[in-house]
């Protein structure tokens, strides 16, 4: 937790409303995001019991499994939430762009857009990923087949979860989450994690301060949970009756269908208030404008889709249960290069980010006094445009004579730190070096060396490429790691006995 | 009766002292150095009913699919006198699997001293066969009151060693669980090894007879079939013992404590608010997962940096109210010395802040 952070949420204890902590949104939001809403069995490993589908606030579908514990029915929801997120994934698979690669002697395509998932909580993350790994490894043909769909919901599930832990990707996105990293409350990260309590500080009803909003919303009388956990006292005074009541009309179709009417009943208003509140963030979100980088990490998300898209098209497999060694180091050290770049662009694209690296004496801000556009260095072999100019700051500049600095406003160009030069009166001025983004020629074209009275912030933090690393290839595995891979029989599917009771 | 005992009965009022239990007991571990929870807790105060009394009832309530499920798995694990059981724990300990067991089960309607004596018996007169324990009877000091403890749970003695099984439903899969549930299971299991181990060296046998390996068996994936783990509770069993020592030492605590404070339910609820004030918490948004009076205590340290978590009050220079917080911010107040560093912070922060909401370049 960063001061300025921290000191937003005191501020927000004091005004009893959350307080910003970003200036623009830092994740790409898509048009037409589905929100998924689930609802897990209480007790059960991740059996679905509902969900709340749909990529419009109007266009909600509910989803109910009337006996959670029966596989079939299991498989039925699996079955029906694929006909919905396979559907929608399809959508995205219209139209291709051009992207140049390899220095632009080459093109490859990608989609357009991406399909883009909303869940409330980082629970519902994890409900996705289990969920997925219950169903990728199924089939639709041998002893206890399953609908075609299913194994292949699986796999996209999966490749959605392992998204969401690349920094940066919005892909599929926990609304939590997205609602925190632009707003701070005042109250603890726990509590954060309680959607409606969230939008209680966010957005309180009127003539409430954001504090007595949220403690309305942990009343699970008044405000459900947003899942996929159940309300216990809902689980027993409600649902177990009225599963009850389901059971025993077996063999008979009209008490049957009165029995799941109500269960419907009883799901639909559990999961609706939900469902509401994720609109609502989406609705919050979208009143920020988008960073400059978000799309750019978009990019990053289609180029996965697309991807993914052609390797199941090609009859790709389902992801294995566990990466092995040399998949899972590649796997770490991109998700670092990710999580490095990602908080330097978040940094850059917005000034409130930027100002935690301010205080930690990373960056500071501060007035060109002097600039020298024409200075040409010809110590050399030959001739180099090596512009200088003067900055004035009022902060702390805690960087070193020589230190490589860098500026949002012209990302290409480098500033190496020439001279510091305290002032009596707590300024002080920095002398700074500038080499690239100017060109190739012995004169700076307009505009890329920055002109006296340009205030301009300054950082130590680089936004470029990070080169990638050297990993051995599978059958090179080092033996620290516990060499290659045997080829050993094929690991049973690793469900146990699909047959099994499940009561 | 004590001095001690005496006031804590005080402090209780006119009902016998709650039942603790391993989960209350783990619970313990959780804030030790909380004094009112510590005294709550010694004097066996039923907090879930006080909670309630004061207008801010808990909310730990269980499913009964979680409970049926449960009890459906244990069952089944312990089906057929335990052959089951015995073969995943003999080959998860890596030692042969015996060809049989004996099987007590000590569970029943006997009363207490009894049982205990039973299992006293059973678990230190025979030989060093396989055997496996069904409900056995502990007994554990805490805060100078013997406290009886009943689990579902099955200790094995095998290759000469005792270990703790606990089953539990919540799913292993692919060799992963949920890491809350699994440290819950860990301290609870450690409460147990702590007891079985008093109770070997109370008879004169090595307490290390206990393996501090305890078996958590499972079911596997999204099935119900049982898979063993084996979890090592070495460091729950430190932290049990340093809270369980803490409260043998309640004299000191109640120092601490008001004369006349009382938590008796009997008692109008205002006046119980009141006595509740007096006796100093320190509460953590950890609390609300672990504590039952954890609701009343939050809205007590609302205006505090420490309900908004430790990070935060960190970040903040240490501060304890936000009002302060805010005011060293403004620069209204001047810091006191041992404030100035975390004064001159909060003033940057705040104008920093200031400067990027108004548009700064970033």
């Amino acid at each position: 937790m960063s001061t300025l952070r921290a000191l937003a949420k005191a501020q927000a204890v004091a005004a009893g409303l959350a307080q910003p902590v970003a200036t623009v949104r830092h994740l790409h939001l898509s048009d037409r995001p589905l929100v998924v809403v689930p609802l897990a069995m209480a007790g059960e490993a991740n059996a679905p019991l509902a969900a709340m589908v749909g990529a419009a606030r109007d266009e909600a579908r509910l989803l109910v499994v009337p006996q959670p514990r029966n596989r079939d029915q299991r498989f039925a929801f699996a079955a029906e939430l694929a006909g919905i997120v396979l559907l929608y994934l399809d959508s995205f698979r219209g139209v291709s762009e051009a992207v140049p690669v390899d220095r632009g002697k080459d093109v490859r395509y990608r989609y357009v857009d991406a399909p883009q998932l909303l869940v409330p909580n980082p629970a519902g993350i994890t409900f996705l990923r289990l969920f997925g790994r219950s169903t990728r490894f199924r089939r639709p043909d041998g002893d206890y087949p399953v609908h075609p769909s299913v194994p292949l919901l699986g796999r996209w599930l999966t490749f959605f979860a392992e998204r969401a832990e690349h920094p940066g990707s919005a892909a599929l996105v926990a609304m939590t989450e997205a609602l925190t990293l632009h707003w701070a409350t005042g109250q603890s990260a726990v509590e954060d994690l309680h959607l409606p309590a969230l939008l209680g500080w966010l957005d309180p009803p009127p003539g409430s301060i954001g504090a007595e909003a949220a403690a309305w919303a942990e009343d699970p009388e008044v405000c459900p949970p947003a899942g996929p956990a159940t309300d216990p006292d809902f689980d027993n005074r409600r649902l177990a009756p009225a599963m009850a009541a389901y059971v025993e009309a077996d063999g008979d179709p009209a008490a049957r269908s009165a029995a799941y009417a109500e269960l419907e009943r009883l799901l639909r208003g559990q999961l609706t208030p939900t469902w509401e509140l994720m609109w609502r963030g989406v609705g919050l979100l979208r009143a920020l404008p988008s960073g400059a980088r978000v799309a750019g990490r978009w990019d990053g998300d289609k180029d996965a889709f697309t991807g993914y898209a052609e390797y199941v098209d090609d009859g790709g497999g389902p992801q294995p249960r566990r990466d092995g060694a040399v998949a899972a180091a590649v796997r770490l050290h991109r998700l670092e290069r990710a999580l490095t770049s990602y908080a330097v662009q978040r940094a850059y694209d917005d000034p409130l980010v930027m100002a935690e690296h301010r205080l930690t004496g990373e960056a500071f801000v501060g007035d060109v006094t002097l600039a020298d556009p024409k200075r040409v260095d010809d110590t050399g072999k030959r001739p180099v445009l090596r512009p200088r100019i003067q900055v004035v700051t009022t902060e702390p500049v805690l960087v070193p004579v020589g230190a490589t600095l860098y500026s949002p406003a012209r990302p290409g160009q480098k500033a190496k730190v020439v001279f510091l030069t305290p002032g009596a009166d707590g300024k002080t001025e920095v002398v700074l070096e500038l080499s690239g983004g100017m060109g190739r020629g012995l004169t700076a074209p307009p505009g890329t060396v920055p002109e006296v009275g340009e205030r301009l912030c300054f950082t130590t933090l680089s936004d470029a490429f990070l080169p990638a690393g050297n990993f051995p290839a599978t059958e090179e595995t080092p033996w620290t790691h516990g060499g290659p891979p045997t080829v050993g029989p094929v690991p049973e599917s690793g469900d146990g006995d699909p047959a099994e009771e499940w009561t | 009766m004590t001095d001690t005992a005496q006031r804590l009965a005080e402090i209780r009022g006119g009902v016998p002292p709650r039942r603790h239990n391993a989960r209350t007991i783990a619970a313990l571990t959780g804030n030790p150095g909380c004094t009112r929870r510590a005294v709550l807790d010694s004097a066996g105060v039923d907090k879930p009913k006080l909670a309630e009394r004061i207008g801010f009832p808990a909310r730990f309530g269980q499913s009964r699919f979680a409970i049926t499920r449960g009890n459906a798995f244990e069952a089944q694990v312990k089906a057929d006198g335990g052959t089951e059981l015995l073969r995943l724990v003999a080959e998860r300990l890596g030692v042969p699997v015996p060809a049989g067991a004996t099987w007590t089960d000590l569970g029943g309607a006997e009363d207490l001293p009894d049982r205990h004596e039973r299992f006293r018996a059973a678990l230190t007169g025979g030989g060093d066969e396989p055997a496996l324990f069904d409900h056995p009877l502990l007994g554990l000091d805490v805060a100078g009151r013997r406290v009886h403890l009943e689990p579902d749970l099955v200790a094995a003695r095998l290759g000469g060693r005792f270990h703790v099984v606990e089953i539990k439903s919540f799913p292993v899969i692919d060799g992963q669980a949920d890491p809350a549930k699994v440290s819950a299971a860990a301290i609870q299991s450690a409460v147990y090894v702590l007891a079985l181990r008093e109770l070997l060296a109370a008879e004169g046998h090595d307490p290390e007879l206990v393996s501090h390996e305890v078996v958590l068996v499972c079911p596997r994936d999204f099935a119900n079939r049982p898979v063993a783990s084996l979890l090592d509770v070495r460091k729950q069993l430190l932290v049990l013992r340093r809270q369980l020592d803490r409260m043998d030492r309640i004299e000191d605590l109640l120092g601490d404590v008001p004369a006349g404070f009382t938590a008796d339910l009997a008692a109008d609820p205002a006046a119980l608010t009141a006595a509740l004030s007096g006796v100093p918490a320190r509460y953590a948004p950890e609390c609300l997962a672990a504590c039952e009076l954890a609701y009343f205590c939050r809205h007590e340290a609302r205006g505090h940096t420490t309900a908004l978590g430790r990070p935060v009050r960190e970040a903040l220079g240490g501060i304890a109210d936000v009002g302060e917080v805010l005011a060293l911010a403004d620069g209204v107040r001047a810091s006191d010395p041992e404030q100035a560093e975390a004064g001159a912070l909060l003033r940057a922060a705040a104008r920093l802040r200031a400067d990027a909401l108004a548009g700064s370049p970033s």
